[in-house]
């Protein structure tokens, strides 16, 4: 699949936001005033940075809004409105907790649920998709809750409870390759996409176009594969081993805590951007790929 | 709204005959011919006459080749559109209810008016048949020509997809596929008629038919006339080898 930068920076950041979110409405950490002012800033900068990136791919913005619509059916649609709902619920939570002291408990349980929600929502949007056979299992959902909530929790200042929450990514991410490639490897062959196999070896003689063309460019992408071994493990060292190691295994800071972020953060890129690029697309079948 | 209807009235969709079927491409010139004047926003090339030509095309013919051990090859060409599948995953994916599927006739349309150009109905078709058009921003698709199929200011003998009215072999069906007894049902039934991709679930309601089984030659391919050099080439050989 093509990486289109717009998907990569919606993931990475609304992921971290959303994750951020769900410790703030849980109380964790316990702030008010000024701070909770400062972290409250951020989750709305990066869900909201996130999603307006979100937008930057789409040929028609202007009927962006009849994408609220079709909730019953659709988790792109389910995935606008609960991330809609989170932000507006955490407003409820912010203002009072900001300026008057108060907790907001349960509307801030209620929030970090919508949060995690809105994370799954996204996770289903790839999860669902049969075509993708990499993507269609159940730890892609896992995958990127783990994220949210490990980045989470690193930007809330969280550093054991993260550390746990990144080592357990590692872990999930190793599963998901191996049962990914699994997957992948036994999409069938150009033979049983065309049903032709019954006459023999089948392979392509002529594409139906001399020209680049939208199928091609968007879900015949093939850059990714020559260094994705090399790539995953960047992913998975910068993303989950390293940070998790240096959160569980040195006393808490400022410094490793910011160290430990900017690891997971370009690990996090490397790895959504692998994500999308190494994933086949059933169609590559009938181009013989 | 992007729920599937649970039935269609009727079935609409094409029979493509892999047997017949010459890769002349004309059923992709007439598609692109007739969607570009017609329905919906233009099928737009990109730098058409430049170093990097694309365009948008609804319908497009891929050639493959087919070889059993010890048997010649065989070449058979697929043209690949919408098969307006009953269970169609473009349908529920769309966030805009943009793409639908229609109650009476089980055509697979999107209203361009909602459509954002988010893609994820093309990442959840197995098939490739749907394309972005680049100019428009707007997902286009396979109509089954249903500004043709309706058009009573048409003859009644254009009342048919661009595509199976230009096919010169007479390799494109079009028809009921819901009606048992329907011409193109019945083609389907006495040629052994096959869905693409089964195993995904989206029940295709255009159907292809199999390349007819080839004879074989009852005469032997030429013999190895000799094994050894004979002659002046004898002689050469021999010459050579001890050089």
């Amino acid at each position: 699949m093509h990486p289109a930068p717009s998907v990569i920076i919606f993931t990475t950041l609304s992921g971290l936001g959303f994750g951020l979110f769900f410790w703030l409405g849980l109380g964790v950490p316990d702030v008010s005033g000024g701070t909770a002012f400062a972290f409250f800033t951020i989750a709305y900068a990066l869900s909201c940075a996130g999603l307006l990136a979100s937008t930057f791919h789409l040929g028609n913005k202007k009927n962006a809004i009849y994408a609220l619509s079709q909730w019953r059916t659709s988790w792109l649609s389910r995935e606008g409105i609960a991330a809609i709902l989170t932000l507006f619920l955490f407003a409820l939570v912010a203002v009072p907790r900001i300026f008057l002291g108060a907790e907001m408990a349960i509307s801030g349980v209620l929030g970090s649920i919508f949060a995690l929600l809105t994370v799954f929502t996204t996770s289903m949007i790839y999860a669902q998709l049969k075509t993708i056979r990499r993507w269609h299992q159940p730890l892609t959902p896992v995958m990127f809750l783990l994220h949210a909530l490990g980045g989470g929790a690193l930007l809330a200042g969280e550093a054991k409870i993260a550390g746990w929450l990144l080592l357990a990514l590692t872990l999930v991410l190793l599963a998901m390759w191996r049962i990914g490639d699994q997957r992948a490897a036994a999409r069938g062959t150009t033979g049983d996409a065309t049903g032709l196999a019954h006459l023999g070896e089948v392979r392509m003689l002529e594409s139906g176009h001399t020209a680049r063309n939208y199928v091609v460019d968007e879900m015949v992408y093939r850059v990714g594969r020559k260094h994705a071994a090399k790539l995953r493990m960047i992913a998975l060292g910068l993303a989950g081993a390293l940070p998790a190691a240096i959160l569980l295994l040195t006393p808490p800071g400022h410094i490793t805590a910011f160290l430990a972020l900017a690891l997971h953060l370009t690990g996090v890129v490397t790895g959504r951007w692998l994500f999308f690029a190494e994933a086949e697309h059933v169609v590559g079948l009938y181009h013989g790929k | 709204m992007t729920s599937l209807p649970e039935k269609t009235d009727k079935k609409l969709g094409l029979v493509i005959d892999l047997d017949t079927c010459v890769g002349c491409q004309g059923c992709v010139t007439a598609c692109k011919g007739w969607n570009t004047q017609n329905y919906g926003a233009p099928l737009s090339d990109t730098d058409p006459y430049g170093a990097d030509p694309g365009g948008t095309f609804l319908n497009r013919v891929f050639s493959y080749e087919a070889q059993t051990e010890g048997r010649p090859a065989q070449t058979v060409h697929m043209p690949r559109s919408c098969l307006h599948c009953d269970d169609a995953p473009c349908v529920t994916v769309c966030p805009t209810g943009a793409s639908y599927k229609r109650s009476e006739d089980g055509i697979v349309l999107v209203n361009e008016d909602r459509c954002i150009g988010c893609g994820l109905c093309a990442w959840a078709c197995p098939f490739g048949a749907r394309e972005m058009d680049r100019d428009a921003g707007i997902m286009k698709k396979c109509t089954l020509c249903v500004d043709r199929i309706y058009n009573e200011n048409l003859p009644e003998e254009d009342r048919v997809p661009a595509c199976v009215r230009t096919c010169p072999s007479g390799a494109r069906h079009f028809g009921d596929l819901g009606d048992p007894d329907s011409d193109v049902s019945k083609l389907v039934a006495d040629r052994g008629g096959y869905d693409l991709m089964p195993d995904l679930g989206t029940k295709p309601v255009n159907k292809y038919l199999p390349p007819r089984a080839k004879d074989t030659l009852n005469t032997q391919p030429l013999e190895v006339v000799a094994d050894e050099p004979q002659g002046f080439l004898g002689w050469l050989d021999k010459a050579l080898e001890k050089l």
